[in-house]
């Protein structure tokens, strides 16, 4: 299987804090894997090394072949690394389709134009489009993002990342803080994401996390506790303890 | 699927936020600033000196909402922009070249190249940090204009310009018929190239920086480059109203480059509202006027007046006067609504 994402021996620290801890991380070609850790398990920490935001103090990181340990965030996004955040990371006084179109144009090249007309730029406007009514939004295209209500905004979030035509796609808490009816709506849509982009998803909702993945990482105190399947992991008594608690 | 084409907002009536979903076109209304500039010339002849400042004030602000209200770049030092360009083309015009469309390249340029060199270093930083580099560029150009007396002439300012006639054949006249006519013109072309830049692709992703430069990095927007060229865009605009103010006063005084300029001109641009580009042409036409006969007035406490007035403005009006328009429009609409 090919490897879409993997880091070798990453490691951050603040000081004498270590926030991660040498992780050997996969993430094979077309994935639909977990990372999942109690709160400070440096999760975060962890996706923010991948995607550049951070640096990591030593370790690597491989996204399919290029090394991008050193690489810039826009030089992750251009080589096929999208993210959603943890909390609303919108623009929140755009229009929900600039929010997308934003992205589309920055990937294909457009967002630097300065003597054409943005809203002419009909295979912007029109990917757009397209992309917000394939997750139930073309009706709230021209709506300021912020009227959405939240679970909506979470899918502007997805929107915003699937607008760079990632090939590997993270997902910090797309269910975070959103009504148990909306997370439904969530997770039909990225049941729906197509097959060649490999999804690492960070998720405290577990019923999410169990019938989305298929592989889980467990991180803990900034190091992998385990990994292996949906199943491997419910009955890893380690998880239980750290994790999942022992009723589990 | 095929998209429906964007339709405007509402909203955005006056507020021009740029974007792909927003109509470009010039609307009706826009024409109206022109028109008034043009009256004046025929109506109220003898305020074309003070028309002429006005004019290059609101292309100045005009600059600065570019980069405050559009890109979010906060600054107090813009009068380092508008200054070097002021005394770009009066250096040039008195010891190389008086042709005036040869000084406004020039102070573009130079005004231009030092934006990007200076945006190059400050763009890394933000907040106060930034804030407080812009002013010591600022300080740092006023204290070289006034020590290098040979070119700026000091603090005696640099006086003794003349120009060629514009196109060789309109002088600079006493009454500033010409001084105005070109002013004008030249901030209509400073207002089409802004407006342009703000509905284009470019500008979008500048409000989007503005709005969450942390999301712009996440989808691959070079977001430091985009601040400089933007800086560096500002910046010439700046140099090209102090060439004019140069031009059309034909003398230079260190006030180009002050830190009060700089404060003057963010008051005027908050009250005529920031990031809707008109703000930069209501701002300064509402200073300078009420500037004007306060100061006739009440000749020793003036300022107060303008204090008072930006303080009601701040409070009950914090998009300024544009911004208390569209919040009356929008009023006016759900009142009118079934």
């Amino acid at each position: 299987m090919n490897v879409a994402l993997a880091t070798r021996a990453l490691c951050k620290r603040f000081g004498a804090l270590t926030v991660a801890d040498n992780i050997d991380f996969r993430l094979e070609a077309g994935a639909r894997h977990a990372l999942i850790g109690p709160n400070g398990a440096g999760k975060t920490t962890f996706v923010n090394m991948l995607t550049g935001r951070i640096p990591p103090s030593s370790g690597s990181i491989l996204l399919g072949a290029d090394e991008i340990t050193r690489a810039s965030q826009s030089d992750r996004v251009k080589l096929g690394l999208g993210r959603t955040f943890q909390i609303n990371t919108l623009f929140r006084n755009l229009t929900v389709l600039d929010n997308v179109a934003l992205a589309v144009a920055e990937r294909t090249g457009v967002g630097a134009a300065m003597m054409r007309v943005a809203s002419r730029q009909r295979t912007v406007v029109e990917e757009g489009m397209a992309l917000l009514a394939s997750l139930g939004l073309a009706d709230d295209a021209r709506q300021p993002v912020t009227g959405l209500p939240y679970g909506k905004q979470r899918l502007v979030e997805i929107a915003i990342a699937l607008g760079l035509r990632p090939k590997v796609l993270l997902l910090d808490e797309p269910a975070a803080g959103v009504p148990s009816l909306e997370s439904h709506r969530i997770l039909e849509v990225l049941e729906t994401l197509p097959n060649d982009i490999a999804i690492l998803i960070i998720e405290h909702d577990m019923d999410l996390v169990f019938r989305f993945a298929k592989r889980i990482t467990v991180l803990a105190q900034g190091a992998v506790l385990a990994e292996g399947t949906v199943d491997e992991i419910r009955h890893d008594p380690r998880v239980r303890q750290v994790y999942l608690g022992e009723e589990h | 699927m095929a998209a429906t084409p964007a339709a405007p907002l509402a909203t955005q009536a006056t507020t021009h936020s740029g974007g792909y979903a927003v109509d470009p076109r010039i609307r009706p209304i826009e024409w109206l600033p022109w028109v008034a500039a043009i009256a004046v010339y025929f109506v109220a002849p003898s305020y074309l000196p003070l028309g002429s400042y006005i004019l290059i004030l609101m292309l100045f602000a005009l600059s600065l909402d570019l980069i405050l209200g559009y890109a979010g770049i906060i600054t107090l030092g813009h009068t380092a922009y508008f200054g070097l360009g002021a005394y770009a083309a009066g250096i040039l015009a008195k010891f190389v070249t008086a042709d005036p469309f040869i000084g406004l390249a020039v102070a573009a340029v130079t005004a231009g190249v030092f934006g990007l060199l200076t945006g190059a270093v400050i763009l890394r930083t933000q907040g106060l940090t930034l804030l407080m580099l812009t002013l010591a560029i600022t300080s740092i150009c006023y204290e070289v204009a006034n020590k290098a007396t040979d070119w700026t002439g000091g603090a005696d300012g640099l006086s003794g310009i003349t120009m060629d006639p514009v196109l060789g054949a309109f002088r600079f006249d006493l009454f500033g018929k010409t001084a105005y006519v070109y002013t004008l013109v030249f901030l209509f072309v400073g207002w089409w190239l802004v407006r342009r830049l703000i509905y284009s692709p470019f500008g979008a992703s500048l409000t989007g920086i503005r709005e969450n430069p942390v999301r712009m990095h996440a989808v691959g927007a070079p977001v430091y480059r985009r601040l400089v060229v933007v800086y560096g865009i500002s910046a010439a605009i700046a140099g090209v109203a102090g060439a004019l103010l140069t031009q059309t006063t034909q003398f230079v005084g260190l006030k180009v480059l002050g830190f009060e300029l700089s404060g003057d001109l963010l008051v005027m641009l908050i009250l005529g509202g920031v990031g809707r580009i008109y703000g930069a042409f209501v701002g300064p036409l509402i200073y300078l006027l009420a500037q004007d006969l306060l100061a006739k007035q009440y000749p020793e406490y003036w300022y107060f007046w303008i204090g008072a007035l930006l303080v009601v403005i701040v409070l009950f009006a914090p998009g300024g006067v544009l911004g208390l328009v569209d919040s009356l429009r929008a009023r006016y609409r759900r009142w009118r609504a079934p």
